[in-house]
């Protein structure tokens, strides 16, 4: 291994260095600094002569007489069955003061894409014991679901409920009764201190760190670093996942600080930039990331992604959440007015959507009349909503009375749907059962989307019957 | 091989000078623009984009990751091409026809590992040859000259390819042959075999163009029955992420009545394209009751691939959609998504440090669309036979915004325009199509087909639906301000009308095993249903009858149900006559 003095230029993220031997594209590279401080970076560009590397940890401290060594491979990372339980940080160096990570093999932290031909098409349940994803917007297991949130919301409770909750029917049934099956691994990409210990007090508080591995890269962290974390995270999530047989649930948060992470070095490196500054690869490179959720024919186990981002200004179309929402399979919405409303979660179904629902729910699946009540439920609310806005201006005597049933509707949908706390775990028949309750507050006409057959037998004749109704009103 | 055999190919080697991303710069080497280089000691394929003083510059259809300089840069001397002959149907490729199925058992592996390379038919299976000629005959380029059943639904015709001289047949006999055997001698030397090989970036010839006069019925009711598209006909659906394009590709290649689907799914999600694997065989053709995979072949390259393969796997669509198309066969090309392709243009400029257009796409990328979406047509080929290439292109604008290039770009050329709408989706109408913004420029030279084939008053009919459609808009308008009950009577029932319209015959259920499939007379019947319902309606209304009474009939919400009847004229006729009674009753 050869060692260079020859570093030419230093430019925020990135070194150049002359070289003269072959550098590999995606290299990995050591560079010490005159204080001895080991720094770990990543060959960007290779040519003959000179490389450009973009240092993870930053480069401050380095300068021209740094010395570079390049270590012949691409970025790997140790994994093991023993993550299980450990805190990293975002380069996958464990912080928790435990023992040494003994590898029972080091991967590839790119991971190569998935044959098509090779996977599974996703179509089994996950609870998640939250009416508004299971009832309306259901998660399946290979999915990956992002939430879309802004600055402010509880988005981070919302993913703490889910982490905590989270079951496969499979489990439930099974002998194994500690859920050894199931896995969280728990991908932070600068976010605060505060919300760190947040996460890893709730995580302590509930016992879910033993079945977690967690990635921490805070604020203060390198930005450069936030490249690499995610792709640890998923690595460590295809190795449980695929060769453990485990049920994997990845929860990645921020990926707008992950976003700013590759403007800054597309800027660095003065490449042309495409939308908003933001890189023109910017497409490929996340759907690098989220493509690595799915299942794969003759494997066990699973990788479902739940990547949080803020939406900058609380704009859907910023690319950020734009491109996401092209390459997920769905998103589900986290509503700055629900919210003020003190609505927990405050998710709005209507703009929310999970694309593999349908393959994901029904009989057999979770009940029969499923499909039927999520599609009237969300025409029923989406009605009540556009009345909102006409109630404004003429009130309510001036709406017929099938309109204001359907305003009721859209209320009691608010309060006792959506709004069942951050504590409350709801199964899958529960939700329905509420959702019935809810449909019932409409004429039997107008559930034109419900099967008869399924109106027979769950549409509440009798006020007695309707437990929610009351406290709506 | 056949078109780059017969040239001077400048077979050479070069060395690698740099490698950014899939953009990889060779020294030294001879080459040619547009050539498929072997890039590396791990030979991954790529093809000359640039050249500039003996800089060679190369992109890579695999991840370049541990690539440096001083590799070896092998030129093939060869466009890139794609692989034709029967095979290529009920077949999976990635974006430069590398069949993923044997790639997979090649690898070993469930993960695209790089480096290997298979060739887009299986060259050794052998195929039930039945010559269409006689010794003595004297065929053209283009000609067929025997036919192979390739799947249950396809007869694949073997065919003189169109850059040979033709001659007169001395050799031709039935049996059993793999691809490459030569199956028919021409006098003149030439040997046909079930194989050719065609460059993916430059169109097969055809003879003639012609104005396309049939519908590709898709039996969806919205774009059958208010914007149908033609056999050889050019469409867009752009849409806002969730908006259903892609269930909306699914169903065109499900239920169109093209002879061929060829399904290319271009830097969208591996697990849809999982889906189309999994449900694809299962499914019936509607016309034949055959799995659909047998009229089906299926390109992914998704999102996580390499980027410059996904630039090619539109080219290597088309390619093989004409291939079919030169057959005599009605081919429809489904591209999910033109802004993927777009897109991966982007990126491989931006790495050239190209001058950028608008929106850093390429200055290039309204041209590109363009001889894209010309390759699409109804033609009459070099063998006399006519078939017809339909090219659907899903568009993904960023924030569903209609005025970005790649959309504006598209509807420049496209004449069927169905505009997915956000709105729509999310009150959950689907497919959620805008009536207002779509179009179609095909109407009028369908509408012959639809009055000889459906019924005679076809277009009246839908002329009807959009006024009514209209007025609802406008109406709606008022409605937002004032409240219905504020209208006049007639308004009213215009509104309930127009519910009926949107409710029942706009939306359809895609998930529904009936409601899925409408044939264009359902559509038709549908449309009259909802149409007495109106007659009757404004006569009750004009006898004298509150407006109330007359929305509150029991029969009419059962229009609502007609899509998922099975015995569907009976229902219909029945329903008519129950609405006219009930109304009448009123009077």
């Amino acid at each position: 291994m050869k060692e260079y003095q020859t570093i030419t230029e230093i430019s925020g993220p990135l070194v150049y260095a002359e070289v003269d031997e072959a550098i590999g594209y995606d290299e990995i590279v050591e560079i010490e600094t005159a204080q001895g401080e080991t720094l770990r970076g990543q060959v960007l560009e290779s040519s003959e002569d000179v490389v450009a590397i973009q240092v993870f940890e930053g480069t401050s401290g380095i300068d021209r007489d740094a010395s570079v060594r390049f270590l012949g491979e691409t970025m790997k990372m140790p994994v093991t069955e023993d993550l299980l339980g450990r805190v990293l940080d975002g380069s996958g160096r464990p912080i928790d003061d435990g023992p040494e990570i003994v590898p029972e093999e080091r991967q590839d932290i790119v991971g190569a894409a998935i044959n098509p031909y090779s996977r599974e098409y996703p179509e089994e349940f996950i609870e998640t014991g939250v009416s508004a994803i299971d009832g309306m917007n259901t998660l399946v297991r290979g999915q990956k679901l992002p939430i879309f949130s802004s600055s402010g919301q509880p988005h981070s409770e919302l993913a703490m409920q889910i982490a905590r909750q989270a079951s496969v029917p499979e489990e439930e049934e099974g002998d194994d009764e500690d859920g050894s099956e199931f896995a969280v691994i728990f991908g932070a990409m600068g976010i605060t201190q505060e919300e760190a210990n947040e996460f890893m007090q709730d995580f302590e508080r509930t016992g879910a760190l033993e079945r977690s591995v967690v990635f921490m890269n805070l604020a203060d962290d390198p930005a450069v670093e936030r490249t690499v974390t995610p792709r640890m995270v998923l690595t460590t999530a295809e190795y449980l996942a695929f060769e453990k047989d485990y049920h994997v649930l990845v929860i990645l948060t921020d990926m707008t600080n992950y976003c700013e992470a590759l403007r800054e070095i597309g800027a660095a490196r003065e490449e042309v930039p495409g939308r908003r500054g933001y890189p023109g690869y910017m497409y490929t490179d996340l759907a690098q990331l989220y493509e690595r959720a799915g299942r794969i024919k003759g494997r066990d186990g699973s990788v479902t992604q739940i990547p949080i981002l803020t939406m900058p200004g609380d704009d859907d179309t910023h690319p950020i959440p734009d491109l996401t929402g092209y390459i997920t399979e769905g998103q589900i919405y986290v509503d700055p007015d629900l919210n003020s409303q003190g609505l927990q979660p405050p998710i709005n179904v209507l703009p929310s959507l999970s694309r593999l629902m349908d393959d994901g729910i029904g009989e057999g699946l979770t009940r029969a009349d499923h499909a039927d009540v999520k599609d009237q439920m969300f025409a029923a609310y989406a009605e009540g909503e556009d009345l909102r806005d006409l109630v404004n201006i003429v009130g309510r005597e001036a709406l017929s009375e099938l309109d204001n049933q359907y305003l009721d509707f859209a209320d009691a949908f608010e309060s006792e749907f959506i709004d069942q706390g951050f504590e409350t775990n709801r199964d899958i028949e529960e939700t329905l059962e509420i959702g019935w309750d809810l449909l019932s507050m409409l004429p039997k006409d107008a559930l034109n989307r419900i099967d008869e057959e399924f109106i027979e037998e769950h549409y509440r004749e009798d006020d007695a019957e309707r437990e929610v109704v009351e406290a709506a009103d | 091989m056949s078109k780059a055999d017969t040239t001077d190919a400048a077979t050479d080697s070069g060395v690698i000078q740099s490698v950014s991303g899939p953009v990889v710069t060779a020294r030294d080497l001879n080459a040619r623009m547009n050539d498929v280089v072997y890039v590396g000691d791990e030979g991954l394929m790529g093809e000359v984009i640039e050249i500039e003083g003996d800089l060679t510059t190369v992109q890579v259809y695999e991840e370049t990751s541990g690539v440096g300089p001083g590799e070896p840069v092998e030129n093939t001397g060869e466009p890139l091409s794609v692989d034709l002959g029967p095979g290529m149907l009920d077949a999976i490729y990635d974006g430069v026809q590398r069949p993923l199925d044997v790639l997979e058992g090649k690898m070993g592996s469930p993960y695209l590992d790089r480096g290997v390379d298979a060739p887009g038919i299986d060259l050794e299976e052998e195929w039930e040859f039945e010559p269409a000629v006689e010794e003595g005959d004297v065929v053209e380029p283009g000609d067929i000259v025997g036919v192979v059943e390739e799947t249950v639904t396809i007869d694949h015709k073997v065919m003189v390819p169109p850059d040979y001289e033709g001659g007169e047949v001395v050799a031709a006999e039935a049996g059993s042959f793999d691809v490459t055997e030569t199956v028919v001698e021409l006098d003149n030397g030439e040997a046909v075999s079930m194989h050719q090989e065609w460059p993916v970036r430059e169109a097969r010839p055809a003879e003639d163009k012609k104005t396309p006069r049939t519908p590709l019925v898709s039996g969806q009711r919205i774009l059958d029955g208010l914007f149908p598209i033609a056999k050889g006909g050019t469409a867009a659906i752009p849409g806002p992420f969730g908006s259903g394009k892609t269930v909306t590709q699914h169903q065109l290649a499900k239920y169109a009545d093209a002879d061929i689907i060829v399904y290319v799914g271009c830097g969208e999600r591996g697990n849809e394209m999982t889906e189309v694997i999994e449900d694809f065989p299962e499914l019936e053709d509607p016309a034949n009751g055959n799995p659909l995979m047998a009229r089906t072949s299926l390109i992914a390259n998704t999102s996580n691939m390499p980027v410059a393969a996904r630039e090619s796997c539109i080219y290597t669509g088309i390619t093989i959609a004409e291939y079919y198309r030169d057959m005599g066969y009605d081919v429809a090309l489904m591209a999910d998504s033109t802004s993927r392709w777009a897109e991966a243009m982007r990126e491989i400029s931006s790495r050239l440090e190209e001058m950028p257009g608008e929106e850093g796409y390429p200055a290039y990328l309204a041209a590109r669309l363009a001889q894209f979406y010309e390759r699409a047509g109804y033609f009459e080929n070099i063998n006399g036979t006519e078939g017809s290439v339909s090219a659907i292109g899903a568009v993904s604008p960023p924030g569903g915004d209609f005025s970005e290039p790649v959309t504006q770009n598209t509807l420049r050329i496209v004449k069927t325009f169905w505009a997915l709408d956000a709105d729509l989706a999310e009150r959950r109408h689907f497919p959620s199509i805008n009536w207002n913004e779509s179009y179609s420029l095909y109407k009028d030279q369908l509408d012959p087909w639809f009055e000889e084939e459906v019924a005679d008053d076809w277009a009246e009919r839908r002329q009807w639906a959009v006024d009514v459609l209209d007025e609802e808009t406008e109406l709606q308008e008022i409605v937002q301000l004032v409240g219905k009950d504020a209208l006049p009577d007639d308004q009213q029932l215009t509104l309930e009308v127009a519910r009926y319209l949107r409710e029942a015959y706009l939306q359809q259920n895609a998930f529904h095993p009936v409601d899925t499939y409408c044939p264009p007379e359902k559509t038709y019947l549908m449309l009259t249903t909802i149409q007495t319902f109106n007659d009757e309606a404004f006569d009750a209304l004009d006898a004298g009858v509150p407006v109330e009474e007359i929305i509150d009939i029991e029969s009419a919400p059962r229009i609502n149900r007609i899509g998922v009847q099975e015995d569907y004229e009976e229902y219909v006729e029945d329903l008519k006559a129950e609405i006219s009674e009930e109304l009448r009753s009123l009077y």
